[in-house]
Parts: C-alpha cells; sequence; structure tokens
C-alpha cells in the first residue's frame, strides 16, 4: 500500500472521529448541549486529534529510521570479498540499492524476474534499458543483498501500514471511548493542541542539533582519514583527485579573513557615517526614503553581487588597476570579492547602528548641546562612546555575514589556495571550498571530499562564536537604557 | 584676548563650524557612495540581461521533402524518426540557400557550406519534433522560425564584431556580413523571446536555445514546499513561544537557538540537507523537495521572528476581554490574536519568502546544479524529479564559457529581481493596508 493511500485512510478515520464524537457527545445527553462540559466541536476533534497525530508520527519516524535498519541488514549479506579494494562501501551500498529499485521497476513494467535474477549479464541489459546503467555485472552477494533488501523494504512497509492502522484506529477508539458529558473535552484538546505547537518550537533545537551531528559525525571521519593536525597546521591546499593531497585549513582561512576584513574596511566607514546622518542630521523626508534605499542593498540576492563581481568589479579592477600595476592579470581576486562584499554588508552595519545611535538618551545630547557643542561634537565625543559596545556587536555580526558569505567568493575570489598578501591576486576561501569540494565528481568517502564537512565545521565554529559575542555585547548595551 | 568684533569668528569657531561641516558631508558622501554603489548595480545588470528578452530568429520558407524526411512513405513517426536532426539541418541549410538564392542576395565571400552556423543546432531539433507531432507537414513547404545561430545573435546585439569574427573559428566576417544583407532582406529579424521563460536549459554550445522554464518551475516549486511547511511551523512556534511557553530551561533553549539559526551562514544549511536528507534518508538529488526542506529549515527563523513581533503587537487588552467572557487561552489566541497579527505574519512570511527564492549556495550542495532538460512532473510527484532553480541556473550560466551565457545570466537576474520587487512589493501593500496602530 502507498503511503498516499496510507494517509488518506487515517485522513477518512479522522474525519469520521470528528464526526462520531461531536454526535455521540451531543446523543449522550440527548440533544441537550448544556449538560457537556465543553461545546460539542471540542469532542469531536478531540477524538480527531488522538486519531491522526500519533499515527501520522508514527509514519514520519518510520519513514526516517527504516532505511537505516534495512541497510545494515542488507549490507551485513553482502561477501567481503565483492567491495573492490580500495573502494568504499558506500559505493558497493548504492549499487545494491539501485538493483533493488531496478528489480522494483522492472516488476512495475510486467516483466517476469525470475530468470533475470539467474542471469547476471542479462539483468544488467535489462537495467540499462530502463535507465538505471550499472557499472559491472552485480555480483552474486549483491545480489542476494539487493534481493533482501527488496524483501525487507516490503515487509517494513507492510508493517508500517498495519501499526499505523493500528494505532489511527485505536486512537478512534480511545477517542470515542473518553466522550461523556463529564469529559473535559475543551481542556484536553487544548493541550493536545499546545504540545503540538511545542512541537513546532522544539524543530529550531532539532535543526541545530541535525547541523551539529552531520557536521561532527562526517568529520571524524575525515580526522579518521587524514591527521587532524595536518589539517589545521598545514600551510598547503592541493586536494589530488584520487586521493592522497595535502588538505591544510589555513589558505582557506587566510583567504577568508582577508577578503572578510577588506568587506568590512567599505561597509564599516560607509555603513557607520550613513547610520549617524540618518539618526542625527537628516530630515524626516530624507530619512524616509534613503533607509530603505540603502536597505535593497540586503535584500538583494547574493548571485546578484557575484554576478556583479564576475561581469563588470572584476574586469575593472583588472584592466585599471591589477594590470598598469603590474600585480596580476586575474579579474577575479580578494579586492574585487572584498569590494563587492562590502557593498552587500553595509545595511547590515547601517540599519543596527542606526537603531543603536537612536537607542541613546535624547538626555545625552541634551546635555553635551547645554555645554556648547556642536552637533557633530556631540557625536563624536558623547552618542558614539554611549553606543560603542553595540556598535561592535553590529560589526562582528557584519563580519559574521561576510565569513560566511559564499556566492561572492564563489564567483568574484577565485580557486586557488594562496597566502598572499597582494589584494589582487586571486585566493580562496572555506566556503568556496566546501562548494568545490562537494560538487565536483569526487568519490564520496574519501578524504578530499570530507574536507568539506571538517571546513563546514569551522566556518560554523566561527561564526557562532562571532554571533554570539556580538549578541551578549548587544543584548548587554541594551540593558543600561532600558 | 580682546574680540574685534561680535559679528566676525574667532578661528576657533571657525575651525569648529568647519568640522561640523565636514562631518556633515562625510554623512552625506557615505550614502551617496551607498545608493550609487545600487544604481551602479542594478544599471550593469540591466544592461546586461536586456537583450536576453530579444532574440534573433530567421524566417522563411522550407520544403519539407517526403523524399528525404520520410523515405519510407508511411508516415508512421516511428520510421520517420530514423531521420536525424543531421538530415532536418542539412534541410534547414538547403531552404535558407535557396532562399538567399531565390531573393538574389548577394553571398560575398562566404562559402554556401557555411551557411550551417546562421542556424542554432537547436533549430533542427525544434523542426524534428514539429514534424514527428505532425506527419501531414510532410510534402508541404511550410515557413519556419528558427532561432539563429548564438555569434550572430552576438553580432545584433554588439558582442560579436568583425574583429572578433576573424579570430572565431565559429563565424566570419563574410557570415556577419551575409547576416546583415539577410536582415536587409527581412530574412532575419530581432523579436521579444517568450523561449528565454518557457524554453528548458541547453548545452554549452548553444546559448540562444537556452531558457528559464525548468528554473522558474523548480523555484516554484521549492517555495510551494517552504510556505506549506514554514507558515504552519512558524507560526505555531510564534504561537507557543508568545503566548504558552512557560519562564524554564527549554524555553531558553529555544529561544537562543532560534536566535542562533539566524545568523549562521546559508551553506551550512547546505551541507545539513546533504548529510541528513540525502545521504541519511536517501531523498533524491537535484530534488525540489530536497531544496525546498533546506530552504524551510533556513527560513524559519525568518518567520519566527517578524511573527512573534507582530502577535506582541497586539495589545494585552484584546487578550484579556477575550478571557473574561470565558475563552480559553488557545480560543483568545486563534479567535482574536492571530486574525489581529495576520497581516504581519504575512508580511514576515513573503519577506522570508522572497529570501528563500534567492539562495543559491545551500542548493549547490545538494545537486541543483545539474544539467536538466525534462520538466518535471505535476506536483507532488514532480517534488521528486529532478529540476533547476532560479538562483542556481544563473550560476550555472555563469561557468559556462561562451560569453552568450553572461548576457542570460544577467536576464536571468532580471526575472529573478522581478519576481522579488513583486514579492515584496505585496508585502509593503499589505503592510501599509492592514496595519493598525493600537
Amino acid at each position: 500500500m502507498s503511503i498516499g493511500l496510507l494517509s488518506l485512510i487515517v485522513l477518512t478515520l479522522t474525519v469520521i472521529g470528528y464526526v462520531v464524537g461531536r454526535s455521540r457527545a451531543v446523543s449522550q445527553v440527548s440533544g441537550d448541549i448544556r449538560k457537556l462540559h465543553s461545546l460539542p466541536v471540542f469532542y469531536g476533534r478531540i477524538t480527531a486529534l488522538t486519531t491522526a497525530v500519533p499515527a501520522a508520527l508514527l509514519i514520519i519516524v518510520w519513514l526516517l529510521v527504516e532505511p537505516l535498519f534495512l541497510e545494515n541488514h542488507a549490507f551485513s549479506l553482502i561477501d567481503s570479498a565483492d567491495i573492490p579494494q580500495g573502494q568504499s562501501t558506500e559505493l558497493v551500498m548504492s549499487d545494491v540499492r539501485r538493483v533493488a529499485a531496478g528489480l522494483d521497476m522492472l516488476q512495475a513494467n510486467g516483466q517476469d524476474l525470475a530468470p533475470l535474477l539467474q542471469d547476471s549479464a542479462a539483468l544488467k541489459t535489462a537495467l540499462n534499458d530502463n535507465g538505471i546503467v550499472l557499472q559491472t555485472e552485480p555480483a552474486p552477494s549483491i545480489m542476494t543483498a539487493s534481493m533482501a533488501l527488496r524483501q525487507a523494504q516490503s515487509l517494513s512497509r507492510l508493517a508500517m501500514v498495519v501499526v499505523a492502522l493500528v494505532v489511527s484506529g485505536g486512537g478512534l477508539a480511545l477517542g470515542l471511548s473518553r466522550i461523556s458529558p463529564v469529559f473535559r473535552a475543551r481542556n484536553s484538546a487544548e493541550r493536545f493542541v499546545i504540545w503540538l505547537l511545542l512541537g513546532c518550537s522544539m524543530i529550531a533545537i532539532l535543526t541545530t542539533f541535525g547541523i551539529v551531528a552531520s557536521l561532527l559525525l562526517e568529520s571524524l571521519h575525515f580526522f579518521q582519514l587524514y591527521p587532524i593536525t595536518d589539517f589545521l597546521f598545514s600551510t598547503e591546499w592541493s586536494p589530488k583527485f584520487g586521493g592522497g593531497g595535502t588538505l591544510g585549513v589555513l589558505p582557506l582561512l587566510w583567504g577568508t579573513l582577508y577578503v572578510s576584513v577588506i568587506a568590512l574596511l567599505v561597509s564599516v566607514p560607509i555603513g557607520l557615517l550613513s547610520a549617524i546622518y540618518l539618526a542625527e542630521y537628516a530630515s524626516r523626508a530624507t530619512r524616509a526614503w534613503a533607509k530603505p534605499a540603502i536597505e535593497i542593498l540586503a535584500g538583494i540576492p547574493t548571485i546578484v553581487y557575484g554576478l556583479f563581481a564576475l561581469v563588470t568589479v572584476g574586469p575593472l579592477l583588472r584592466d585599471y588597476f591589477a594590470e598598469p600595476l603590474g600585480l596580476g592579470n586575474s579579474s577575479s581576486s580578494v579586492l574585487t570579492a572584498g569590494l563587492v562584499m562590502g557593498i552587500m554588508v553595509i545595511p547590515f552595519v547601517s540599519s543596527l547602528s542606526d537603531d543603536i545611535i537612536n537607542a541613546v538618551p535624547q538626555s545625552l545630547r541634551d546635555g553635551s548641546f547645554a555645554l556648547g557643542a556642536t552637533q557633530s561634537e556631540t557625536v563624536r565625543k558623547v552618542v558614539l562612546p554611549a553606543a560603542l559596545p553595540g556598535i561592535v556587536g553590529a560589526i562582528l555580526l557584519a563580519a559574521s555575514r561576510a565569513i560566511g558569505e559564499t556566492m561572492i567568493v564563489v564567483m568574484g575570489a577565485g580557486a586557488a589556495a594562496k597566502m598572499s598578501l597582494n589584494p589582487l591576486e586571486a585566493m580562496t576561501t572555506v566556503t568556496v571550498k566546501i562548494v568545490s569540494q562537494l560538487t565536483g565528481d569526487i568519490e564520496f568517502a574519501s578524504a578530499e571530499t570530507l574536507v568539506a564537512f571538517a571546513l563546514g565545521l569551522t566556518l560554523f565554529t566561527l561564526t557562532l562564536c562571532l554571533n554570539v559575542v556580538a549578541l551578549i555585547i548587544v543584548r548587554k548595551y541594551q540593558e543600561q537604557y532600558d | 584676548m580682546t574680540r574685534a568684533s561680535l559679528f566676525k569668528q574667532d578661528a576657533r569657531t571657525s575651525a569648529r563650524n568647519a568640522a561640523e561641516k565636514r562631518f556633515r558631508a562625510y554623512g552625506l558622501g557615505a550614502i551617496a557612495i551607498a545608493i550609487s554603489a545600487l544604481i551602479w548595480l542594478l544599471v550593469s545588470i540591466f544592461s546586461n540581461g536586456l537583450p536576453a528578452f530579444k532574440q534573433t530568429f530567421l524566417s522563411y520558407p522550407v520544403l519539407l521533402d517526403a523524399a528525404v524526411l520520410d523515405k519510407s512513405g508511411t508516415r508512421d513517426p516511428d520510421t520517420m524518426a530514423m531521420a536525424t536532426t543531421r538530415t532536418y539541418e542539412r534541410v534547414l541549410i538547403k531552404a535558407l540557400d535557396a532562399e538567399i538564392v531565390a531573393r538574389g542576395i548577394d553571398m560575398g565571400a562566404l562559402d554556401p557550406k557555411k551557411l550551417g552556423n546562421l542556424i542554432s543546432p537547436e533549430a533542427p531539433a525544434t523542426l524534428r519534433n514539429q514534424v514527428l507531432a505532425d506527419p501531414s507537414l510532410i510534402g508541404q513547404t511550410i515557413v519556419v522560425n528558427v532561432l539563429a545561430g548564438g555569434r550572430i545573435d552576438g553580432y545584433f546585439k554588439g558582442r560579436v564584431t568583425m574583429e572578433t569574427a576573424m579570430l572565431d573559428q565559429n563565424t566570419s566576417p563574410a557570415q556577419l556580413a551575409l547576416a546583415d544583407e539577410l536582415k536587409a532582406a527581412g530574412i532575419l529579424e530581432i523579436k521579444a523571446n517568450p523561449g528565454f521563460l518557457t524554453m528548458p536549459d541547453a548545452s554549452d554550445k548553444r546559448p540562444e536555445a537556452a531558457g528559464l522554464g525548468i528554473a522558474i518551475l523548480g523555484s516554484l516549486y521549492m517555495m510551494l514546499v517552504v510556505l506549506v511547511l514554514a507558515l504552519p511551523i512558524g507560526v505555531a512556534a510564534s504561537v507557543y513561544l508568545e503566548e504558552f511557553a512557560p519562564k524554564n530551561k527549554l524555553t531558553d533553549l529555544i529561544e537562543v537557538n532560534i536566535a542562533n539559526l539566524a545568523a549562521v551562514p546559508s551553506i551550512v544549511f547546505g551541507i545539513l540537507g546533504l548529510a541528513i536528507f540525502i545521504n541519511f534518508m536517501g531523498l533524491p538529488l537535484s530534488a525540489p523537495i530536497v531544496g525546498g526542506l533546506v530552504l524551510t529549515l533556513m527560513t524559519l527563523p525568518g518567520i519566527i521572528i517578524p511573527t512573534r513581533a507582530a502577535l506582541k503587537a497586539v495589545p494585552p487588552s484584546i487578550r484579556e476581554a477575550a478571557l473574561g467572557i470565558g475563552a480559553s487561552r488557545l480560543q483568545t489566541v486563534t479567535h482574536h490574536v492571530l486574525p489581529l497579527a495576520m497581516p504581519g505574519i504575512l508580511t514576515g512570511t513573503i519577506i522570508g519568502l522572497a529570501q528563500a527564492l534567492g539562495e543559491t549556495a545551500p542548493l549547490l550542495l545538494i545537486g541543483m546544479v545539474a544539467f536538466v532538460r525534462d520538466f518535471p512532473d505535476a506536483p507532488p510527484a514532480g517534488l521528486f524529479d529532478p529540476a533547476a532553480a532560479l538562483p542556481v541556473q544563473i550560476y550555472n550560466w555563469t561557468t559556462r564559457g561562451d560569453p552568450g551565457f553572461i548576457e542570460r545570466a544577467s536576464g536571468a537576474i532580471i526575472v529573478l529581481l522581478i519576481f522579488l520587487v513583486i514579492m515584496n512589493g505585496c508585502a509593503i501593500y499589505l503592510r501599509r493596508k492592514f496595519e493598525r496602530r493600537w
């Protein structure tokens, strides 16, 4: 039975639960609903909820966990001699999965499977005809594993359908049996819903957990294949296609920090000065159009900045600066990416600084004016020092944004891992290498691919620290004047 | 020190006043730089991208000769499929040659064999599909309207000049001269190109045939997934945190996590999608469902934060009045607070969706860069079919060799920006129309 049909059945049961629950409550008091604890709809609702929610949760969890158990089972059947030397088990398992899916497809097409299972060459051609390309003829133990996987899959599906229907029907029966005039249906139904709401807000925790778990697990895999000290302290990044390259993170970090520093050198003065002007000098009318106009910069997708760097800024810098000055001839460079990223980050600095400057109490300014200070002296000597912690927080958030930015550096900074001081030279960053290591045609279980997860972990830790420090600073500052 | 006149500023005062003026000018200058950067960005993209919406077409009569295209004479589509695109290419070139001769156009120094590059390699395939779909066309003379080759198109858009054509093996100055003659004769036309929005992507050598059809559809599917998942989950989470959550460790943990997820680099969500949805759960690569799930997780904080602000803006008196006449807390929320907060919630959701629409980096990691030529099915099955996405298609085009793709990428950005302007416009309209001050 397909999942669509199963959900349809559960849905029907739910509707039945609602209708029957409601009418049962009404009939128990022979139509005089004043005798019920809650309005009739609540009896319907709680029955419907107990019918649908546990069954739906069960199906979701089952589908999530199922592959894990099934594949372990199928994997145990593969003859270790059938795993080619130096090849990962993941690759063999993907063969098993494809053969199993292919057999399902052939069966759905009405083909007789029995002769194919005897003859692996015929099977291969049959699968190839259906668009599933196998490198070699599947070995006998892989065939057994595939068959076992298919069997276990269909068994597991059947079990899931039965269990889900039992849970759903049980929920329906339980819900109906609880209905009586004194049953506090409104309270139960609402408690149920509030638990659901709590469940939804737990998704944030689950996501963080998922991120940390996947980064950590795969990074651990990587550090088993490649020593962590080499990763952290080697100054060379030269992955090789077949494995065995040097994967030092330092050149990537250098590129990342160099680009981010240039971005901040561009965005902090511009962002801060415009925030000061908008907060202290601008008339209402100017503010009304200038602030949204600057914030448009934050709403433009980064791919647009990337293309801008690639086709406009990069060639411009190359033709008018790099080549005349003899500093290089590459259109992608640290300066290109940094400049464009600086433009992108301006609104992050200016909006937050604007809020913070506006939060400085007017009494401080009035005091300064009373002593005869000009407006700019007030801003520089009174307002800015008072707003400084918040502004530092804003800059840190902007820095974290710059470090994690991907598309601008992918399209503007280049791909060569170098530790050079020349800003007109192409260098590469952590995010660029995550993209290139995970989108190339590299075998999944090799160190060359897994290094992306270690890079991701580095990036995540770096931005997390910046964010936490920034948030703490901003919060602490806000408390002062509240 | 004596002062000469009260009307004359002393040196110190004028220095301070000058400093004041300078400071103001710095601020104004900073705003001017920021806004001119925005204008520069937009002008650069639009000037590069607008030509993508126009395309060079050739239209001339072609005799679909039965002796060439259907040797068996059965008009059976299966046997007719034996005639390859090569055959159709020859038919098209021959017809063009005949038309040139018939109109008495001067071929100049061009070798008649080199006519082929005038026509896009995509054109024979289109004609072949047209004939296979309607075999009765065979034997007739139809006026075809075919894409001109990429270099010819580039010539009329200023990308290719006589000088660059000298060095280019795919075209020649003589060919471009002939293209000018054809334009004068009305065979070659530059027209609006709806195919840019509807056609699928094309291979490296055919920028003129590349379109955004699959990318727009894929992005639409992903937005559908994001809307269906992120809106209810986001509203539910916000309602819990704002209205029901007790002050305890768990609530704090949720709050910290949401604040933190909002600042996690988007590429990390891509890694999460790759590890969890593809490697662990076994969902297919390049599928809109995976993209939608990743973008949902990424957008959730962006929906929760404005939704909570909208809920917070509803005054407590509304809640107290509802509770006072016997509503439960949940009834208070669903009957009164949520409807009043709805405009704010919708605004936040639309802005969140707009951000998700432009997001590229996480989609690169889950395989959306793949070259997809087949349109995905209708949802829900189509959610599992391979598809592209608008921003990824743009990135994909920028990595190709032919300069024609830069024009396509810029054109695609214009499409993307139009979608974003529409979405943000809706959000602003909703806010203006329904915003209430209490």
